[in-house]
C-alpha cells in the first residue's frame, strides 16, 4: 500500500479551492437570513459538508491518497452518523 | 550473528512515512469523534429547544463569526501552500506561508478573545446570575456555545504551538524537502480544526 | 553450543543474543524499564502495575461482599459502601479489564505474532503507559482527599454526579486520561497491523488474536473520544456551572445517559473481543486441530465490533425512551448474540475430534466457554424488553456482567497468563498447583456469581447496601464464594511469582504452538526475529505435529 508520493498540489488549485470555500462561505450566510423554516438547518448543514468536502480532498490530500485513507475517513463519518441517527430514534418519537 | 549484524539491526533507521500518516488520520478521528459527541449533544438540544436556541443565537455577532471563519479557511490555504513550497524546494516561501498561518492562528484567538470578552461584560458567561435567569433553553445554548467553542479555541492554540515546532524543524533542516511527513501531519491536524470551526459556525451564528 | 541460560530446543536462535530481559542496556535499574520503548517490556510493565490496581480492586470486591454477607450494617457506613462499589467499578474497568489483554499480551505478543520487531509507534506506546500509570494515580488520589471518593457509581450518572460532594472530578479527570491510553494503544495496534506484517502474512494468514487486536482497536478509536468528552463535560459543569447536563439548567440527563453508553457498551467488546481472540489461540494448540471456520471467526470479531456499537440504549430500557427506540435496540441486541455465538461454535467444533490435553491454559479457556455462554445468555435475556423492566437494576444484572467480564475476559486474561508465561520470562511454573488454583476460581465463581442472578430475578435491587431477610441466603452463599475465589486467586499468582525465581527452565515451544511466536527461544530477543521471517504457513497449520511432538520429546 503506497501512496502517490510524488503527486503535488498545485498553488493554483489550492486558491481556487479557498475561492469556493470563501463564496460557500458567503452563501451560507446569505441563505440564513431567508427564513426557510426546517430547510435552513438542512442547507447550512450541506453547504458545510461541501467545505469539509473540499478541505479534505484537497487541502488534506485525500483524493489524491491511497483509497484507504478515503476507506478510513468513511468509516469515522459513518460511525458519528450512526450515533446520531439511533439517538434521534429516540428522541424524534416520544410520546 | 555478530557483532556487525548486530550494529545493523541498532543503527538502521526505521522510518515509514505511510505508517505515520496512517497513525495521524487515526489520531483525527478521535478529535472528530471528541467534537461529534458534543455536536450530538447540540443536536438533541436544539431539537428539544428550538426556538429558545434561534433567540439566544442573536446574542452573537454573525460579522466577527464570519471574519473568524474566514481568517480559518484562509490559514488552511497558506498550510497548503506551506507543503508544496516545501516540497518544491523553496524553503523561505514555505517558512513565509507557514509564518502566515501562525499569523492568523493568533488573529483568530485575538478576535475570540474580544467575543467573548464582550459577551463576559454582559453577563453572559458560565455560573453568572445573569445568565441564570435567562429560560432553561438559552442557558443550554450558551453552555454548550461556551465549551465547543473553548475547546476549539484550545485546539487552535495547540496547533500554532505546532505550527511554531514546525516553522524551527524547517528552519533548522530536520523537516525538508525529502522528508516532509511531519509538516504534512501538522497540516493535517490544523485543516480538522478549519472543518471544526467550518461546523460550528453556522450552527451557533446563523440559525434564524 | 549456546552461551544463553535458556535451553533451545532446536526451534530458537543460535544463542549468541542475549534474551530482551538481559539485553543490552541504555539505563540502569528501573530506568532501563520505565524508559523502555521495547514492546515486551512495556507489556511486562503493563502486567505488573494492571495486576496491583487488580488486586485493589479484588480487595474492594472482598470488603462489598463481606458486607453483604448479612443485612444490616456488618463492617461499613452505607456511604462507605457506596463509594466502595464506585471504586470498585473504576478500578476494574478502567485499570483493569480495558487496558486488560491488549495492553499486555497485545503489546507482548502483536510484533511477534505478525513477524515484526516491534510496533509501528514505540515511543507513543510507553507515553499510553506512562498515561496509564498518571491516570490510574488521578483516579486514586480521590481516596486521600476529604469528601473521599465518588459515590455514584462507576457510570457517574447525572443529576447526582454534578450533585454529591464527594470527589467525582478526579475520578472522571482519571478516566479521560486513561481512555487517551487506550486510544492511543489502539491507534498504535491499527497501523502495526496494516504496515508491519512479515512479507507472506497476508490479512488471513494472520493469528486470531491479531484480529482481534484489530477490531479492538477500531473500536478504542472510535468509541472512547465520546466518554472522553462526557466525561470533561461534567467535569466542567461541576467546576464552571456551565449548563449541560444538569437539569436545573436545563440540561437532559437522558442525554448523558446516551453518550456514556454510546462509548460504556462498546467498551465491553475492547474487553471480550481479545479474550475471544486468545481463546482462538489456546483451542487449538490444546485440541491439536487447526480452528474449525478461520474466516468466519476473523469476520466475527469485526462483526461484533460494528454490531456492538449499535446498541447501548439497551442499558436505557427503564428511563422513559420512546418506544421505537427500544424496540430498534432490543432488536439489535440480539443480532449482536449472533457472531459471539459462532465463534462460541467454532471453538466448540475445534474440540470435536481433537486430541484434547488439559494442560492449565486449557482449562482456563475451556471455563471461559461455560462462564462466556452462560453470561453471554443472560445478556440476551436482557435484551428482551420485557424481561428487562422487571430485572434491571437487580444483582441479576451484576452476575451477567460479571460472568461475560470475569468468567470471560478474567479468565481469558488468566488462560493468557498461563499460555504465554513460559514464553515471556523463560520459565516454567507448577502446572499441577495451576490446575488446583484454576478449580478453585471456578467453583468460587459459580459460587461468588450464579445466586446473584437467582436473587436478582427474585427483585434483590444492586448498588443496595441493605436487603430484606429472603434474600440473605443467596448473598451469603455468594459471600462464602468470594472467599472460595480469592483463595484460587491466590494460589495461582503465588504459583506463577514462585515460577519467576525456581522455575524450571522453559522450552522456545512447551505447548506445541504453531504461530511464530513459539519459533522464538523463551524468553525471545530483544528484536524478537534475528531474522524476519518469510510466512508461507497457513495459521494454525497442525499437520506436521507429530514431528514437533517428537522435536519437543
Amino acid at each position: 500500500m503506497e501512496h502517490k508520493e510524488n503527486h503535488i498540489v498545485g498553488y493554483g488549485t489550492y486558491i481556487f479551492v479557498w475561492l469556493t470555500l470563501v463564496a460557500l462561505t458567503a452563501l451560507t450566510v446569505t441563505v440564513a437570513n431567508f427564513d426557510l423554516g426546517n430547510f435552513s438547518i438542512v442547507l447550512a448543514l450541506a453547504i458545510a459538508s461541501i467545505k469539509a468536502l473540499l478541505v479534505m480532498l484537497i487541502f488534506m490530500h485525500l483524493k489524491f491518497d491511497d483509497k484507504i485513507f478515503r476507506i478510513f475517513v468513511f468509516i469515522a463519518f459513518l460511525t458519528l452518523a450512526i450515533f446520531l441517527v439511533l439517538t434521534f430514534s429516540d428522541y424524534s418519537f416520544i410520546r | 550473528m555478530n557483532q556487525v549484524a548486530e550494529a545493523s539491526i541498532t543503527t538502521s533507521v526505521h522510518r515509514d512515512d505511510v505508517g505515520a500518516k496512517i497513525g495521524m488520520w487515526l489520531f483525527l478521528f478521535t478529535e472528530l469523534i471528541l467534537f461529534g459527541g458534543m455536536f450530538l449533544a447540540y443536536a438533541v438540544y436544539r431539537f428539544t429547544y428550538r426556538d429558545f436556541f434561534a433567540l439566544a443565537s442573536k446574542e452573537l455577532d454573525v460579522f466577527v463569526g464570519l471574519i473568524n471563519t474566514l481568517i480559518l479557511l484562509t490559514s488552511s490555504l497558506t498550510m497548503a501552500m506551506s507543503i508544496t513550497a516545501l516540497r518544491r524546494g523553496s524553503k523561505k516561501l514555505s517558512l513565509t506561508f507557514l509564518s502566515i498561518t501562525i499569523f492568523f492562528a493568533l488573529l483568530f484567538l485575538v478576535n475570540k478573545y474580544f467575543e467573548w470578552s464582550a459577551k463576559f461584560h454582559h453577563g453572559l458567561f458560565p455560573g453568572s446570575n445573569e445568565l441564570l435567569t435567562l429560560p432553561r433553553g438559552e442557558i443550554i445554548y450558551f453552555g454548550l456555545y461556551y465549551v465547543m467553542t473553548g475547546l476549539h479555541a484550545v485546539h487552535v492554540i495547540v496547533g500554532m504551538i505546532i505550527l511554531i515546532f514546525m516553522f524551527f524543524y524547517i528552519k533548522s533542516g530536520k523537516v525538508n524537502q525529502d522528508y516532509y511527513i511531519m509538516l504534512e501531519n501538522s497540516g493535517l491536524y490544523w485543516h480538522l480544526v478549519d472543518i471544526i470551526w467550518i461546523f460550528l459556525f453556522p450552527l451557533f451564528y446563523l440559525i434564524h | 553450543m549456546n552461551t544463553l541460560n535458556v535451553p533451545i530446543d532446536g526451534n530458537g536462535s543460535d544463542g549468541n543474543h542475549l534474551d530482551y530481559l538481559h539485553s543490552p542496556k541504555k539505563y540502569k535499574g528501573i530506568l532501563n524499564w520505565i524508559l523502555s520503548t521495547d514492546h515486551k517490556k512495556i507489556g511486562i510493565l503493563y502486567l505488573i502495575s494492571m495486576l496491583t490496581f487488580f488486586s485493589v480492586g479484588v480487595f474492594f470486591g472482598f470488603l462489598m461482599r463481606l458486607e453483604l454477607i448479612s443485612p444490616g450494617k456488618t463492617i461499613m457506613e452505607p456511604q462507605t459502601y457506596n463509594q466502595i462499589f464506585t471504586l470498585h467499578g473504576v478500578i476494574m474497568i478502567f485499570l483493569f479489564i480495558i487496558p486488560g489483554l491488549p495492553a499486555v499480551f497485545g503489546n507482548f505478543f502483536l510484533p511477534i505474532m505478525i513477524g515484526a520487531k516491534d510496533v509501528a509507534f514505540p515511543r507513543l506506546n510507553l507515553f499510553s503507559w506512562w498515561l496509564f500509570i498518571l491516570g490510574g494515580f488521578v483516579a486514586l488520589v480521590s481516596l486521600f482527599l476529604p469528601g473521599g471518593p465518588a459515590d455514584t457509581g462507576w457510570t457517574f450518572y447525572i443529576p447526582y454526579s454534578v450533585r454529591t460532594s464527594t470527589n467525582v472530578i478526579p475520578a472522571l479527570i482519571g478516566a479521560f486520561i486513561l481512555g487517551f491510553s487506550s486510544i492511543l494503544t489502539g491507534l498504535n495496534f491499527i497501523t502495526t497491523i496494516h504496515r508491519l506484517r512479515a512479507p507472506g502474512m497476508s490479512w488471513f494468514k494472520m493469528p486470531l488474536f491479531v484480529w482481534s487486536l484489530y477490531a479492538t482497536g477500531w473500536v478504542q478509536i472510535l468509541a472512547t473520544p465520546i466518554v472522553g468528552i462526557t466525561l470533561l463535560l461534567v467535569a466542567i459543569e461541576r467546576w464552571f456551572g456551565v449548563g449541560i447536563f444538569d437539569p436545573a439548567l436545563g440540561g437532559d440527563p437522558i442525554l448523558y445517559q446516551h453518550l456514556f453508553w454510546i462509548y460504556s457498551h462498546p467498551a465491553v467488546y475492547i474487553m471480550i473481543l481479545p479474550a475471544m481472540g486468545v481463546i482462538s489461540e489456546i483451542i487449538p494448540v490444546y485440541a491439536r486441530r487447526t480452528i474449525f471456520g478461520y474466516r468466519f471467526i476473523a469476520f466475527s470479531s469485526l462483526a461484533i465490533a460494528l454490531f456492538g456499537s449499535l446498541v447501548w440504549a439497551h442499558h436505557m430500557f427503564t428511563v422513559g425512551m420512546s418506544d421505537t427506540a427500544m424496540w430498534i435496540f432490543s432488536l439489535l441486541t440480539f443480532l449482536v448474540a449472533i457472531p459471539s455465538a459462532i465463534k462460541v461454535f467454532n471453538w466448540v467444533a475445534t474440540l470435536y475430534k481433537g486430541s484434547i490435553v488439559l494442560e492449565p491454559a486449557m482449562l482456563f479457556a475451556l471455563s471461559f466457554i461455560f462462564n462466556f455462554t452462560i453470561g453471554g445468555f443472560t445478556g440476551l435475556m436482557q435484551g428482551a424488553l420485557a424481561l428487562n423492566i422487571h430485572i434491571h437494576d437487580t444483582s441479576f444484572i451484576v452476575a451477567h456482567f460479571h460472568y461475560v467480564m470475569f468468567g470471560g475476559t478474567g479468565f481469558g486474561i488468566f488462560a493468557a497468563l498461563h499460555h504465554w508465561f513460559p514464553k515471556m520470562f523463560g520459565r516454567m511454573y507448577n502446572k499441577r498447583t495451576a490446575k488446583i488454583s484454576c478449580l478453585f476460581m471456578f467453583i468460587g465463581f459459580q459460587l461468588l456469581y450464579f445466586p446473584l442472578f437467582i436473587a436478582g430475578y427474585l427483585g434483590m435491587p444492586r448498588r443496595y447496601y441493605d436487603y430484606l431477610p429472603e434474600f440473605h441466603i443467596w448473598h451469603f452463599i455468594s459471600t462464602v464464594g468470594s472467599w472460595v475465589l480469592i483463595t484460587g486467586l491466590i494460589i495461582m499468582f503465588a504459583n506463577l511469582i514462585i515460577a519467576l525465581r525456581k522455575g524450571e527452565k522453559a522450552l522456545a515451544n512447551p505447548w506445541g504452538g504453531v504461530t511464530l511466536e513459539w519459533t522464538l527461544p523463551s524468553p525471545p530477543i530483544h528484536e524478537n526475529f534475528e531474522t524476519i521471517p518469510t510466512v508461507d504457513k497457513e495459521p494454525y497449520d497442525f499437520t506436521h505435529y507429530q514431528e514437533l511432538e517428537e522435536v519437543k520429546n
